[in-house]
This record gives C-alpha cells, structure tokens and sequence, in this order.
C-alpha cells in the first residue's frame, strides 16, 4: 500500500488542532494539579502525625500501583453510577493529575530529604518559624534541585495522554482512530499522529537531559 | 451483592491471568530488547550508537498506545497481520525495551572503572569481562528500575482490551451489569494495587539476594514513573 | 564537679540535672553548671564528651531527655502552667531561644539568597523589622566582619573563611544574648582560620555577648574566655579560669587530653 498524500493532507489539520486544543491542554492542566497536588501529598507524607502520613502513604501507593484506564473507568463511570457525574475531558484531567501528582510526591520527598541537614539547623538557631523555613529557605531549594525530575514527569504525563481514549476524549489520538474507522484506513491517521508526538516530546527530553547536565554541575 | 461478586470472581482471575502472561511475555521481549539495546549503545562504532540511539528515541518519544494501535490497525494494511498476543508482546516489548536500554547502560557505566582496569590488567577477552565479570556487577543495580518498569508494564496491560484482549480490563467493562460500575471498578484497583504489590515484594527479594550475591546492600524498589528513566542516574531527583 | 559561678537569679544560663539519651546512648547523665551574663566560656574534651550536645540542648536542636535548661531566669525547654512546669511546646521554645544564636561548622549560610539577604532574613521575617532598618544594621555588621563589599554576592562565590565571617554576622543580627559557636573554624583551610578568630575577638572585645564556645584552637581560647570547662563522657572534669586548666590542670585527664591537643600545633 503506498502513503495517501491527499488523505493525509485531508486529516493532518483535525490532527493538529485535537493536539494542540486537547493534548497540550490536557498536559498543561493535569500537569498543573500534579505540581500542586503532588507537594501537598509530600508534605503529608512527611508529617509527624501518624493520622495523615500513614494514609497519605497508601493513597500514594495505590494510586501508583493501578492502571490509569481502571482509574478513568471508575471515574467517568463509576461515579456517575453513584450520581457524580463528570464530562469525560474532566474525568481525563483530574485522573491524570491526581495520578502525576503521586509521582511528583515522590520526586519532592528525594528532593526535600536532599537538602542538607544544616540548612534546617541553621533556620531554627534564627528562630525562623516553620511557614519561613520552607517558604524562605527550603523549598525554594527543593524547586531548583527537582526541576528535571519534574520535567520528565510532565513529559510522562503528555505521553500517557492518548490513554483518555477510553472515555472518549476528543484528543489528537481518538481523533485518528475516528479517521481510520471512518474511512477504514488508519495508516495516514496513526503515522501523522505518532509523528507529531514525535515532534513534539523528542526536542523536550533533549532540553531536559540538557538541563539536568547543566544543573549537575 | 456478596454472591454476584462470587459469581463473577472466575472471570476477574481469568481476565487477572491474561493480564500476567501478557505482562510476562512483554516482560520477557522488554528484558531481550533492553539488553540488546542497552549493550549495543556502548558499541565503539558510531553507526550503530546512532542508530540504537535513533531507535530508542523513537520508541520512548511516542505513546505506547499510539504503537499498540498502529501494530494492529497500520500493520495489517501494509500486509502484516499480527496476533493479539504477538501484537502485544511487540508493542510491549519494544515500548519497555527502550526505557529498559538506558537501565542496562546505566548500570553498566556504574559498575567501578576499576573493575574494568582489572580485568584489562588479567588479560580477560571482551565477552569474558562483559559474562563474567561486569554484567554480574550491574545486575544488582538493575533490579530496582526493572522492578519500576515491570509495575508500569502491568498497568499498561490494562490498555491491551483496545487491541481486543480479554485482559481484566476488558472483563471489568463486561461485569459492570452483573454487579454494578463501582463495585467492579473498585475490586479491578484492588486486585491490581494486590498483584502489583505482589511483584514489589518479589522484586526486593531478588534484588537483596542478588546484591548480596555482590557483596552490596539493597536499594529499596519504588514505583516511579518512566520519565525518571531518561537518565542512567535515574530516580526522582 | 560542678561550679556555680553565679546564683540562680543571676546566671543566664542553668543546665538544672540535665539527662540527654540517643536511644539507648546515654550522652549526658545528670549536667549541671551555670554561666553568667556576659561570660565566655570554652568547652574542650574528646569527641563524644558531650559539649557540642550542650550546645545543640540550648540551640533546641536536640530535645531534653530530662531535667530543666533556664535561659534567663525562665525555663527553655518547659513552660510554666499553674506553678508546674511542663514540657514546652515548639513555638514556645523557638520564642524563648530567639536570644540565643549559633554559629556552625558547616557556616549553612543558605544558597539561595544573597550574602545580605541572608543576614536580613531574621531580623526582619521573626522581629519584625523593616526592610530597611534591617538592611543598614546588616551593612554594619557585614562592615564588622569584613564582608561589606559582598553584600549582594552569593554564598557559593566566597571562599569558606568568608561564608563563616557572613554566618557570625547573621547570628549577630537578631541581637543575641548568647552565642553558641561550634566548632566554627574546623572546617576552615587554616589560613582561613585566622580571619574567623579576629571576628570573634573583635566581637569579645567590643559586646558583652555571653559566648559558649567549641574549639580545639587553644590559643585563642585562652585570649578569649574567662571559663575553660573540660568534658570527658557527659561529666564536668574539670572548671576553671584559662591559666589553671592550661598551665596547671588538677585532673590527669585534662592533662592528657591538652597534651595531645596542644602537640598539634
């Protein structure tokens, strides 16, 4: 079989704007609640109080260990059949988030335990409160140090996008398969597809190792 | 509710097996490719550096579900009609082979410089250094990321009902009407969160008896994400 | 043996049986000794002999196994409820050693501020000064230690000397009634060293901070203190002015431990 140019050219603008509206979109947002949300389960984790690390711990845990589509599935459908009801691209968003955001604990945790003991001594022999200590002093450390390790969840996390075909969200993926079921030829569709993501995540793991390189010195 | 669940408990373990042994042979074709990959990346000659680097690139930087559904819908207009299970195994293997390369490499590159300068100082033929002396030396530290990656095969298993396997996905979805979306959905989390903690376990004992093997404490198996793997120093941050 | 050169009204700081436990290690069974305003004492023995613990008791960077430390005439590690005295909680322990600030071996300046917003920091985010006010006390006290012309630089860019002189004057700037210093030069290059110790006489000469001090820089000890107290497994071996501990030690432990000691140099 050889390449349609006239089909691709056909699909290639649908393709782009699905991208560019749902994918990058999906990515920016989700990945802004993992950024969030991923601290605050962090600062849970490490808390004193056995009541709110224990069960931070597990959450993270089981949140980790079990596969996004289950997650999306009990979501969009699960809930609903319990009366919540969420439109399928929200379902995408938050799954994906919460999700990221249990990797993104961990990457905080290496972080925070990273910074040397003496910065936090150093805090209490000037009284600093605990608000200031991670305001001032730690976090703004724990950013720079992490900020690879971040980037390469986001990165994750943009290419585990297409799992929100399941529910049917409109993204550059979904949107392939609904050419190639149409008009039962999926070649143009998926390679397009494939190489735009291509496009798109190779230069940024590039920048990324380039970073980390940088930031290693 | 208790009897619908018990009803519906063979086709969760049935779906839950087919999960496994897709998890398992994909396991398998990763481990070969990663090892492939991983070794060939080290070659003196640029062209195959190059061309593995092409190839891994390639895999790592596009989805898994974009190569699982171009295996089985662009294959077979093109000619190349695969099985589910030969699909699977591919896609799989050749998604997890990728990210498993930069394990190998890594841990490879981990091993002592002097435990290289020795073997060059006994003499020792290539093969020999690399069967006999290194590989053992890098496997302790592969164990951990491997564990990491398999955890993230076993989820990514549950998109394989798109390729129409009858993995626990796809029986999750069927048992929605006998015992209700939430219900099923939540013992799907469970036996999954139960197996992949299953295989967390394993992975720690094997890697404890495998440093101790090299006279090397254990590092803890985490479930992290594929991202961390881009670089050999790997883990969050 | 312990030697109370002040009385309980007087002394600003009082370690009252003071117990310290690491697990099963029993650091410190039973400390007790005072120190007077505007002392300056040094603390010598091996490793393990419980100063730099002391220090780290007052800093409330450690926590008290058992007995009561004062700071002032008021408890640091207990709060006064109802004429019992309770363990303090951290809010009150933070508030109560606000008049106590410590130097480190490791200076811990912090990387991401500049050299005077390092020294601002306190001042202003804990007492509440104003940028500005903070910011001319801080130019004078970076002038006193030498560091004035580095005043927007970054704590990575100066030489280990240079980070301790900043760090002395970060402490400074919230005031303090005691300085701890722990072992603030053996970090240091030893041509280093030197510029640290003129800081320290400097501030020795011209306050009258109390200042407990952990050094193996016997020379400077004996410049600078009026007390040498001399440690050996949690006890007191040995307190008295710098001419009797150094010249003419009673005990042969004190006497073995500055032999080795002072051989060094």
């Amino acid at each position: 079989m050889t390449w349609r140019w006239d089909y691709a050219r056909d699909v290639l603008p649908d393709l782009l704007v699905a991208f560019l509206q749902f994918t990058l979109g999906i990515t920016l947002a989700a990945g802004v609640i993992a950024v969030v949300l991923g601290l605050v389960l962090a600062l849970g984790r490490r808390s004193d109080n056995a009541w709110v690390s224990r069960p931070t711990f597990w959450l993270i845990e089981f949140i980790r260990s079990t596969p996004i589509p289950i997650q999306l599935f009990f979501v969009y459908f699960g809930l609903a059949s319990a009366g919540i009801r969420l439109s399928a691209l929200v379902t995408g968003i938050l799954v994906l988030g919460v999700h990221y955001a249990c990797y993104m604990a961990e990457v905080y945790r290496a972080g925070i335990d990273a910074i040397p003991k003496g910065q936090w001594e150093a805090c209490t022999a000037l009284s600093l409160s605990p608000q200031r200590t991670w305001r001032a002093v730690i976090l703004p450390q724990v950013v720079r140090r992490i900020v690879p390790s971040a980037g390469n969840q986001i990165i994750a996390l943009f290419k585990e996008t297409p799992f929100l075909i399941v529910v049917g969200v409109g993204e550059m993926v979904y949107v392939a398969q609904q050419f190639g079921s149409a008009t039962f030829r999926f070649t143009e569709p998926l390679t397009i597809a494939g190489l735009i993501f291509l496009a798109a995540s190779y230069p940024t793991s590039v920048l990324m190792r380039r970073l980390e390189a940088r930031l290693a010195q | 509710m208790l009897n619908e669940l018990l009803d519906a408990a063979p086709f969760f373990l049935r779906g839950a097996g087919t999960s496994l042994l897709y998890t398992a042979t994909g396991a398998v074709a990763a481990l070969v490719i990663s090892f492939i990959f991983g070794l060939m990346s080290m070659s003196p000659s640029i062209w195959v550096r190059g061309t593995v680097r092409v190839v891994v690139e390639f895999f790592r930087g596009t989805s898994l579900v974009i190569q699982l559904l171009w295996i089985f819908y662009v294959l077979p207009e093109l000619g190349i009609r695969f099985e589910p299970l030969a699909a699977a195994t591919i896609a799989l293997g050749l998604n997890f082979g990728a990210y498993g390369a930069e394990v190998v490499r890594g841990a490879v590159n981990a091993v002592p410089k002097a435990q290289w300068e020795a073997t060059v100082s006994l003499g020792l033929g290539k093969v020999h250094r690399m069967r006999r002396i290194i590989l053992p030396q890098a496997i302790p530290e592969m164990i951990p990321p491997f564990g990491n990656l398999l955890i993230q095969m076993l989820k990514s298993s549950s998109l394989l009902f798109l390729i129409a396997v009858t993995e626990l996905t796809y029986q999750v979805n069927q048992l929605r009407t006998d015992i209700g979306s939430l219900p099923a959905f939540i013992t799907a989390l469970i036996v999954y969160f139960v197996i992949a903690q299953g295989l967390i376990a394993f992975m720690r004992l094997w890697e404890k008896r495998a440093a101790a093997k090299v006279g090397r404490r254990p590092k803890p198996v985490d479930v992290t994400m594929q991202g961390t793997m881009a670089v050999p120093s790997g883990g969050a941050g | 043996m312990p030697s109370d050169t002040a009385t309980k009204t007087d002394a600003i700081i009082r370690f009252d049986d003071v117990v310290k436990k690491f697990g099963d290690k029993t650091v410190l069974a039973g400390m007790n000794f005072s120190v007077a305003p505007g002392e300056r004492v040094t603390l010598i023995g091996p490793s393990g002999s419980g100063k730099t613990t002391i220090l780290r008791l007052l800093m409330t960077l450690e926590k008290i196994t058992d007995g009561v430390i004062w700071v002032n005439g008021k408890p640091l590690t207990h709060e006064e409820k109802n004429g019992q005295l309770v363990p303090a909680s951290e809010k009150y322990s933070r508030e109560r050693a606000r008049t106590i600030g410590m130097v480190f071996q490791q200076f811990n300046l912090f990387p991401n501020m500049t050299v005077i917003e390092n020294v601002i920091e306190a001042p202003v985010s804990v007492l509440g000064k104003s940028k500005d006010e903070a910011r001319q006390h801080a130019l004078d006290l970076l002038d006193k230690v030498g560091m004035k012309d580095f005043a927007d630089g970054h704590p990575t860019q100066l030489s280990g000397g240079q980070q301790q002189r900043v760090a002395i004057a970060r402490a400074c700037a919230m005031g303090p009634d005691v300085l701890l210093l722990d072992e603030v030069t053996s970090a240091l290059d030893p041509e280093l060293v030197v510029d640290v110790l003129n800081v320290l006489r400097d501030i020795a000469e011209t306050t009258d901070i109390t200042m407990l001090i952990v050094t193996h820089e016997m020379h400077f000890a004996r410049d600078v203190s009026h007390r040498v107290m001399m440690f050996d497994q949690g006890l007191i071996v040995e307190d008295g002015t710098p001419e009797k501990i150094f010249n003419d030690p009673d005990h042969e432990r004190t006497r073995t431990f500055l032999r080795a000691v002072l051989e060094e140099r």
